[in-house]
């Protein structure tokens, strides 16, 4: 195992040349991902036709069931982007440097994840081309949406969150693309001379630089939970059973950084292997990346026992019957699948030895988003199957056009992310640079201020000391 | 007397920090700390202390973004629901403060960043054309010092630089 987050005595031309090498020549597992998604894509885009063609009922979206798996992947797909863009922040603000190697491809993570998650609800809404009808223009029809609902509310926290966090990863990507400009040629030199916005690493950029960052994240974090409050107030400001939970906003938030922490290692994993980036996305990084995730899951186990106790202890029959019913209807096998995957698999990340072994790991990640899936589906159907109205009490199963779709989204994710990573360095180089640099200060015991820059002007260390040989 | 930019490229930051503390200290003639700026790979945690520090302007301008979207999210909110009183209200407010807090905290958030980015685009001085004087080892593992000077005062500082091993020297004029 790597004890170190980064080797230290890495060159700087060396960290350039890797990252770069990297984004050229992927290995044959990569290709084989992009057609995976684009099978994938192609699944999904034919059952959607298909919907489109005959109408909503192939998707069996009937009263009482109006939601199903469109609602639960899009509430999915939000709570992946949250670990992103808001541990990154977190992690910028509190110093935690070892975030360095493996932020860049989190955040775009958050972007693509909500992209995703953008098409859920213009699929569900079936006659599509009437989307604009939910846009605030003036209009002579007099349609207005109604900014009491938390639905509108959504539409404007996700454009929100949208617009910072892809703010957000090109800004800090701006002095990277300025490498990338530097050492390629044809189209990509093209494009990456446009978006490097004409960097050329001067202290006036550096230091306005670091400014912009910070408030961004600054900005970003509250936002990030404030989004994820407002798509579980879809939920909670109703008055059904199930829903109607004060707790449901941590519950949610909790849940949606649990789902992206998963998602990051799992993409860790498949990064480093594609990519060659064992230098850089080390073990030791995983680890505590594993150990975060380990406890963003027991706080969700938490939450959810509370959930479990403030029903069970309340006066609310109908709500309590839900309860009994998840755990004993016809939706307990996922409902204990569910418990499972989220509560007892994330033990596996509290062992060394599991931990350090990337296989297993993979396996892991994949089951606690399968369980975070499973969670979203099981906050939104057993509600509707089971509501106030006896006469409406109906067990559903999604639809194969449901399945297809929700299978074609991971499809898309995964397509505008591999493209995503090919494009652009998924490894921060000049944040790799500063961890090296630091460390190497740390290690020589030079402290801030005393290099080059003291009253003395004392030149305490030579380049191929600081800046690797 | 005509102006020149020159550029000094150095093995790393101690050489041309050493080289700009020997400008501080008035060795080369002409040549203010304010006409000194440093090209780097990365930010160095003393820059601010050796070049004196310089202020940025980017929080004034996230400070107006943000209460700019509070303002503004807060009208358009309310100048919509004031324009559509067909919509039934079930007795209650036309302009509704509570649910409003949320979309205008959401507006607050919004154009505070993006004040950000334009300030951020602004001060650090980027979509411009950049100067030819840029070294592509800049952005590798070199650390420039670009100055602007007279003339006469040319043969001072590339003495200086020499002084601090500079690796390459670069000429330019205004």
């Amino acid at each position: 195992m790597q004890t170190k987050d980064i080797n230290e005595n890495l060159a700087w031309a060396q960290i350039n040349k890797d990252v770069m090498r990297s984004m050229m020549n992927p290995r044959m597992a990569y290709w084989i991902a992009i057609i995976a998604c684009i099978v994938m894509i192609s699944c999904a885009v034919a059952a959607e036709i298909y919907q489109y063609n005959v109408g909503m009922g192939v998707a069996d979206l009937n009263w009482p069931h109006m939601w199903d798996l469109y609602i639960a992947t899009f509430i999915f797909w939000i709570g992946m982007s949250h670990s992103g863009t808001l541990l990154s922040a977190i992690l910028h603000i509190i110093h935690a440097d070892w975030r360095k190697p493996i932020y860049r491809f989190a955040e775009a993570m958050t972007t693509f994840s909500l992209m995703t998650a953008g098409i859920f609800p213009v699929i569900h809404i079936g006659r599509m081309w009437n989307m604009y009808w939910v846009l605030p223009y003036y209009s002579d029809r007099g349609i207005w949406p109604n900014f009491r609902s938390p639905l509108v509310w959504d539409a404007f926290a996700i454009s929100t969150y949208l617009t910072s966090s892809a703010l957000f990863l090109f800004i800090g990507m701006i002095p990277d693309l300025a490498i990338c400009r530097d050492n390629t040629t044809g189209w990509r030199r093209k494009l990456y001379t446009l978006l490097s916005l004409g960097w050329r690493g001067d202290d006036r950029q550096w230091r306005n630089f670091r400014r912009t960052y910070l408030l961004m994240a600054c900005f970003l974090i509250p936002l990030a939970v404030s989004v994820h409050s407002i798509v579980s107030s879809d939920f909670a400001m109703s008055i059904m059973p199930g829903w109607h939970v004060t707790s449901f906003p941590p519950y949610f938030v909790a849940g949606a950084l649990y789902s992206g922490c998963a998602a990051i290692i799992t993409l860790f994993i498949c990064l480093r292997y594609f990519f060659r980036l064992e230098e850089y996305m080390t073990t030791a990084i995983l680890v505590k990346t594993c150990k975060l995730t380990f406890a963003i899951a027991m706080v969700w186990t938490y939450l959810n026992l509370i959930e479990f106790a403030s029903v069970w202890y309340g006066h609310n029959a109908v709500d309590k019957e839900l309860l009994i019913a998840k755990f004993t209807g016809p939706y307990s096998p996922y409902f204990w699948m569910m418990l499972f995957c989220g509560s007892v698999v994330p033990f596996a990340l509290a062992f060394e030895k599991l931990r350090t072994h990337l296989p297993t790991m993979m396996v892991v990640s994949l089951v606690l988003n399968l369980g975070m899936w499973i969670e979203r589906w099981m906050i939104v159907t057993p509600t509707l199957s089971q509501g106030y109205h006896p006469f409406a009490f109906d067990v559903m199963w999604p639809s194969m056009v449901q399945w297809a779709i929700v299978f074609g989204s991971f499809g898309w994710f995964g397509l505008l992310f591999l493209i995503f990573v090919k494009v652009f360095p998924c490894v921060s180089m000049y944040e790799v640079k500063e961890m090296c640099y630091h460390r190497k200060r740390e290690a020589l015991g030079i402290g801030h201020g005393s290099v080059g820059g003291g009253a003395a002007g004392v030149v305490p260390a030579s380049k191929s000391d600081l800046e690797g040989s | 007397m005509s102006k020149r930019r020159v550029l000094g490229l150095f093995d790393g930051f101690d050489a041309a920090f050493a080289a700009i503390n020997d400008i501080k200290a008035g060795n080369v003639s002409g040549v203010k700390l304010d006409d000194v700026e440093v090209l780097s790979p990365i930010e160095h945690p003393d820059i601010d202390e050796v070049l004196e520090y310089r202020k940025s302007h980017v929080p004034k301008f996230t400070l107006v973004g943000a209460l700019f979207g509070m303002i503004v999210g807060f009208l358009f909110l309310a100048s919509a629901q004031a324009n559509f009183l067909v919509q039934p209200q079930g007795g209650k407010p036309v302009i509704p403060l509570p649910s409003n807090i949320v979309l205008t905290y959401e507006m607050l958030i919004l154009f505070g960043v993006i004040f950000t980015v334009i300030a951020f685009l602004i001060t650090a001085r980027l979509l411009r054309k950049r100067n030819p004087l840029y070294s592509e080892n800049v952005s590798v593992d070199q650390v420039g010092v670009e100055i602007t000077l007279d003339e006469s005062n040319l043969a001072g500082l590339k003495e200086t630089f020499a002084k601090h091993g500079v690796l390459e020297v670069r000429e330019g004029t205004l």
